[in-house]
């Protein structure tokens, strides 16, 4: 079997290269969501050491949105990053769907029963 | 970055002799890999949420545990991992960089960016060592006492509360009279053999311990690792001082006295162990795929400065482990969301 990375002529890999002048727009871009995620986790460490649990503004909404600030850094990881973003649809897909059909199950499934065998012990003690 | 451009047909994407994804071979199977190993990742993090919901005993709170810096006393919450968070994107953003000079052939750009990456990577890595050495020795130690009780006790604003202690209450000591007491117990188990080993004796005798059965603290903090807020006030670290911590110090469940983080026995931050062992599972399977991420990085900048990837004629390699690189930083990324924040 022929190695893919030593095929010099209708190599992916060949394709994927680009000159300074597009090199100087991508690096742009990576800055960008360099400042962007530093951003996020400063907001993020922030929120977690200022409010308390307290009551006065629901413990749930801060919970929510640490959910949303980490889906928009993870978000940006795998698009941007990883190059994702720049890949096939299917690629993109084959890569997404076990995600949003296996993992939002298994959490919901798993959150559903931790919080029934609380249920229990705060009834059966 | 990979061909996106070029138009084909239906039947010429399907039908063989190229790769409908468009990619390479070892980058989709790269790929590939990665997707089962975020399955496994989505599994310790949705265990570790069943156990915390189902859990009837108060859970440790990221911030008041995590609050140190080394070589600094005081509180500085979450400052050390979020510094360690942000090692990460910018080892992250380096790999990135060498990915984009490994596109334009810049042998140099692609030696010195993906250096940077590995010592960003060692620089997390010796982090987390301490982070670990510092969650296993504890700060302060805590216990369990043995009856209900009613002290009197004061927040950092001064207020004070009675608060109603039920048996097998957990209570902590102050770091300092924690570690005094730590020294003294380990002296009281060994007091003479110190002088049997020779070289030993002169040290021992140099350190005094103070007298284990007289020490009283001062302080017992309350709530230290976990929350309790009652009417919308806020009763984290409650300080009790003079006869009331006298009081809880005599009423101390035989054997319940705990330093630090095990995954044998009890631990300072819960009573229930689950806290910790998730933590040390999860951190340490991460930590895992970091130092073999180092590594490979190691050997790819090896080759990339021997210029193998300048004679095969495109730098796809470096893609390879950049994703790899990614994904790790991914992981952490919903780590410390996780274990530090919620």
């Amino acid at each position: 079997m022929e190695r893919d990375d030593l095929i010099v002529n209708e190599s992916y890999a060949l394709n994927a290269k680009h000159d300074e002048a597009a090199g100087k727009q991508i690096r742009k871009k990576l800055y960008a969501v360099t400042v962007l995620l530093t951003v996020i986790t400063i907001i993020e460490v922030f929120m977690g050491v200022a409010f308390k649990r307290n009551g006065t503004f629901t413990w749930e909404t801060i919970k929510l949105t640490f959910l949303v600030l980490t889906l928009v850094k993870a978000a940006y990881i795998v698009l941007i990053f990883m190059h994702l973003g720049d890949e096939r649809k299917n690629l993109k897909y084959v890569v997404l769907l076990p995600y949003v059909i296996f993992i939002m199950y298994l959490i919901f499934i798993g959150l559903y029963e931790g919080v029934s065998v609380q249920e229990g012990h705060n009834i059966f003690g | 970055m990979s061909g996106q451009s070029e138009h084909v047909t239906k039947d010429e994407l399907w039908g063989g002799n190229r790769s409908p994804f468009s990619v390479s071979y070892g980058k989709m199977m790269m790929w590939f890999f990665l997707v089962s190993d975020a399955l496994t990742f989505s599994g310790l993090l949705t265990a570790y949420g069943v156990i915390r919901h189902g859990s009837s005993d108060l859970w440790p709170v990221g911030e008041q545990v995590f609050e140190a810096l080394p070589g600094l006393h005081g509180s500085y919450p979450l400052m050390y991992v979020a510094l360690m968070t942000f090692i990460l994107i910018i080892s992250s953003v380096t790999m990135v960089l060498a990915v984009e000079a490994g596109h334009r052939m810049d042998k140099k750009g692609v030696v010195k960016w993906l250096g940077y990456t590995i010592i960003g990577g060692f620089i997390f890595l010796g982090s987390q060592a301490w982070e670990w050495s510092h969650f296993i020795h504890g700060s302060g130690g805590g216990f369990q006492i043995n009856q209900p009780m009613t002290v009197a006790a004061a927040d950092d604003a001064g207020n004070t509360y009675q608060i109603t202690l039920d048996n097998g209450s957990w209570v902590h000591m102050t770091s300092d009279f924690g570690h005094k007491y730590e020294h003294a117990m380990e002296a009281a188990k060994e007091p003479v053999s110190h002088d049997a080993h020779g070289g030993h004796g002169e040290h021992a005798t140099a350190e005094t311990h103070e007298d284990i059965s007289t020490m009283v603290p001062e302080e017992i903090i309350l709530n230290k690792y976990t929350l309790e807020h009652k009417d919308g006030k806020d009763l984290r670290k409650l300080v009790v001082k003079g006869d009331d911590a006298k009081k809880i110090w005599a009423s101390m469940q035989t054997g319940s006295m705990t330093f630090g983080a095990s995954i044998w026995a009890n631990n300072e931050y819960a009573i229930q162990q689950q806290y910790a062992n998730f933590f040390f599972f999860v951190t340490g399977f991460h930590g895992f795929h970091v130092f073999t991420g180092v590594l490979i990085n190691l050997i790819v900048w090896l080759m990339a400065v021997k210029g193998v990837f300048e004679a095969r004629g495109h730098y796809e390699m470096i893609e390879k482990i950049g994703l790899y690189w990614h994904f790790v930083d991914l992981v952490w990324v919903f780590v410390f969301t996780f274990f530090y924040l919620i």
